[in-house]
């Protein structure tokens, strides 16, 4: 029989089978370690971990490892795996005030309580291919190192709410929907659309947050402020009744002060785009953050035109496993419906003979 | 064809998952996600669809509602494109042979539980049976209307215009319906539903069907449901009536004039032959079981 | 000391469903649901058994069976218990709510509408004074129940018109079921 996809068994195992010995390329080069993708690759790592929506650094260097360094197909397979996992509760809402900073920047105020903290970021060095690491050399020396400033670190936003300059978020004690357990419903409250974002496809959101700066929805964002750094993690057993120290979480937080011009019951003001992402990722919490600010057109009464101020567009469609799921089905056979419009397609040219003639 | 059962020692318990993968939880929402879909024949119910270990778009709507229904005793055949041999098929079946160490079979009569992708069997099914069609677009106006928010608004008012006209402006600009595939349905009276990209063909069959037919779309996170005997139209119009279609050839296997066909393409000079897309019901004229 | 669940919860609860999965789409025919030793005498074991496999922390459920069997339900199923016009799920040994106060469901979200599993004295199929139309039914069915309450049919036939909004009824006799989905349509001989 000429028929090829078909005798399926026999297939799948020897496509598997030179999917393995192609994952581990010419066994002459030593085979990476975990430990090397979370040291040395961490930024993908991150970058996994938060697509994939589960925070564990060594579970997504897996993934990236066995998904040959494809982030996409890694976060699906941490997704995958997470869904599989017990549930005991929710930890207690981080409080990003506290964190300990690795970084902290503002492009708001020159300088602030707690001081402007620069760390470990790609910002100001000159993208010059640095061929001394083409091969294995000797660690770097260590950087040298300040005392911490003491301060505590204030947010940038909460500094301009003191003066009624920045809108208060409400405070939100109320239970928060849970995405991975109801799906999405329309209209999606602020804390659900926030939910996707941090788990969205970071070069959607990169794309989306642009065309808010190009005119697509009406934006004027000032990085209030960066934070990366490491949080605390607290959950209250039900038989203790009072929190634990669980663990730490390191985390990128960005929030974006936008002009609002006031309405009838709200004074001019600022108001705020929020984004947070489990790891280090500066550029998707940036881009987050102007695509929260422009999903709350419809709450702040502005005039709704663009892409990113479409919520069900958005939120339908920043979900990296889902949109690459359905965009690559396409490979699957579709000999039955494809067999159908051929005879749709012959009847009709038949009809449009006939009447032409 | 008897039903092949799996080595217990190398299904569910062994891989350290729960029985048919999902816990007993996500088990839960589906079942009554279900429940409600059969009460409301053709309505979408919204579901949490949990990510699978297989791609969205690959069929995990029909795996989660599968694995909700399956027991011990269920004898699973899965086909896609009418037949049990292609690759996601096979993919499929194994899966669930694993995580279930459930019997497996290739014989539409045998099985309990059918998992389907763009196909009804040729063989009629009967009472009891279940057929869980796998489906990447359920609702039916998203052509004519992509925004969730304002379809959900439609199906609430039975407001079907939209695709009423666009059939008509079909007839007037082809002088028929162009739609070959997934052609819409009216479930019952009230809900327009999409047959998933079934071919127009297998239309007929979802209309008082005997089993029960089980709709699940896991990246849209909806599930719908046809319960047995339940009055199925094809959008139509009087002056023209639904009309499956199928190509004008005998299965060059078994000779079949009835059963929908592939179309293979055997050199480059144009040659074509026509073979059934039911593999199991091939077999079975050529073994001359029926 | 709270009675036990399920023996095992995983193929227990995949059977009983099932029950109720044939049970809605072919509504009229009895299906059977085995009990197990340990369940509280007041509700009837298929009752008990659907009640398990159901409801979790995410159904508000409504039951009149007394604070024996709220402890077990609360024990098994962690279900918040809810009063009968906010809950998902009803579980009824005695004269059952006015149908018309409970949870319907709304035009565009008809599934919200509530399940009310309903003790009753006796099933029986094939025969008898109710006759049955409607999806899931080869031309009508007929159904005998012992011990209907007597304003039931009328409230719910009072609830079509608002099809698709409605609720769902699971009649539960000792181990029987038979359900009767908001869907079909049901005649009474005199």
């Amino acid at each position: 029989m000429y028929v090829a996809v078909k005798g399926g068994e026999r297939a799948i195992a020897h496509a598997h089978a030179w999917l393995a010995e192609i994952r581990r390329g010419d066994p002459a080069a030593p085979e990476v370690t975990l430990a090397q993708l979370m040291e040395q690759l961490g930024l993908a790592v991150d970058r996994v971990m938060a697509e994939g929506a589960c925070a564990d650094r060594e579970l997504a260097a897996l993934a990236l490892k066995q998904a040959r360094g494809d982030t996409t197909e890694a976060a699906f397979l941490l997704r995958a795996y997470r869904n599989t996992l017990p549930r005991f509760g929710a930890a207690e809402p981080v409080d990003t005030a506290a964190m300990r900073i690795e970084r902290r920047i503002s492009a708001t105020f020159k300088d602030l309580p707690g001081g402007q903290v620069l760390g470990p970021t790609f910002d100001y060095t000159h993208r010059l291919l640095d061929f001394s690491l083409a091969d294995p050399g000797p660690p770097p020396p260590p950087a040298p190192e300040a005392e911490p400033e003491g301060d505590a670190t204030p947010r940038v936003t909460d500094v301009l709410a003191e003066e009624g300059l920045m809108a208060r978020e409400p405070p939100g004690n109320e239970e928060p929907p849970d995405l991975t357990r109801e799906g999405l419903r329309l209209p999606a409250g602020r804390a659900l659309r926030l939910q996707a974002l941090a788990r969205g496809d970071e070069g959607f959101l990169v794309a989306l947050g642009y065309s808010t700066q190009r005119g697509y929805g009406n934006a004027h964002p000032f990085v209030g402020e960066i934070r990366v750094g490491e949080v605390a993690v607290e959950y209250i057993p039900p038989e203790l009744g009072f929190a634990i120290d669980i663990g730490d979480l390191l985390l990128t937080e960005c929030q974006m002060v936008n002009q609002f011009a006031g309405s009838a019951s709200a004074p001019p003001q600022f108001t705020r785009g929020y984004g947070l992402v489990p790891g280090r990722n500066e550029r998707k919490a940036m881009a987050m953050a102007l695509v929260d600010r422009a999903l709350r057109a419809e709450e702040l009464g502005e005039e709704k035109t663009a892409p990113a101020q479409d919520a069900e567009f958005v939120l339908y469609h920043c979900d990296n496993v889902e949109s690459t799921g359905f965009v690559e089905h396409l490979k699957l056979p579709h000999y039955v419906d494809f067999q159908s419009e051929l005879e749709k397609l012959r009847s009709l040219r038949a009809r449009w003979g006939q009447e032409g003639q | 064809m008897d039903a092949v059962r799996p080595d217990p020692a190398r299904s569910a318990a062994a891989g350290g998952y729960n029985f048919a993968y999902l816990d007993e939880a996500t088990k839960r929402m589906i079942r009554r996600a279900l429940l409600k879909a059969l009460a409301i024949p053709g309505h979408q119910v919204p579901f949490g669809a949990r990510e699978m270990p297989l791609p969205y778009g690959w069929g995990t709507g029909g795996i989660q509602v599968t694995a909700s229904v399956i027991g011990p005793t269920d004898v699973l055949k899965v086909i896609d494109q009418g037949a049990d041999d292609t690759t996601n098929a096979v993919s499929i079946r194994r899966f669930f042979a694993r995580v279930a160490g459930v019997a497996t079979t290739e014989s539409t009569r045998a099985a309990t539980i059918i998992q389907t992708r763009h196909r009804i069997p040729e063989t009629p099914l009967s009472e009891g049976q279940i057929l869980v069609f796998q489906v990447p677009m359920p609702e039916p106006l998203f052509k004519l209307e992509p925004r969730v928010r304002e379809s959900t608004r439609l199906h609430a008012l039975a407001d079907y215009g939209l695709m009423q006209v666009k059939l008509y402006e079909d007839i007037v600009r082809y002088g028929e319906v162009a739609t070959s595939y997934n052609h819409p349905v009216m479930v019952a009276g009230r809900y327009l539903m999409s047959p998933s990209p079934i071919p127009a063909f297998d239309n007929p069959k979802l209309h008082m069907n005997p089993a029960i037919l089980l709709f699940g779309a896991g990246r849209e996170k909806r599930i719908y449901a046809v319960p047995p005997y339940t009055p199925v139209r094809s959008l139509d119009f009087e002056d023209h009536p639904f009309r499956p279609i199928r190509a004008p050839h005998a299965c060059a296997l078994c000779g079949s004039t009835e059963s929908y066909l592939d179309e293979v393409i055997v050199d480059d000079r144009g040659g074509r032959m026509h073979v059934c897309s039911d593999t199991d019901y091939c077999r079975e004229r050529r073994e001359g079981r029926r | 000391m709270i009675g036990p669940g399920f023996a095992d919860p995983v193929l227990g609860a995949q059977a009983a469903f099932r029950a109720l999965l044939e049970a809605t789409a072919y509504p009229g025919r009895v299906r059977r649901i085995a009990p197990q030793p340990g369940w509280p005498a007041a509700l009837p074991p298929a009752m008990a058994a659907l009640a398990l496999t159901l409801c979790d922390q995410d159904t508000p459920l409504w039951q009149d069976a007394g604070p024996e069997v709220a402890r077990w339900l609360a024990f098994h199923t962690g279900a918040p218990p809810a009063r009968a016009e906010e809950a998902a799920f009803l579980l009824c040994i005695g004269a059952p709510p006015p149908l018309a106060a409970l949870r319907l469901g709304s035009d565009e979200a008809p599934q919200d509408g509530a399940t009310l599993l309903l003790a009753v004295a006796s099933l029986q199929e094939g025969q008898g004074r109710l006759t049955l139309e409607g999806p899931g039914i080869a031309g009508a069915a007929r159904l005998e129940v012992g011990g209907l309450p007597p304003r039931l049919l009328a409230e719910r036939a009072a609830l079509a018109p608002l099809f698709p909004r409605g609720l769902d009824l699971v009649l539960c006799a000792g181990e029987s079921i038979v359900a009767l989905p908001r869907s079909i349509r049901i005649t009474e001989a005199p």
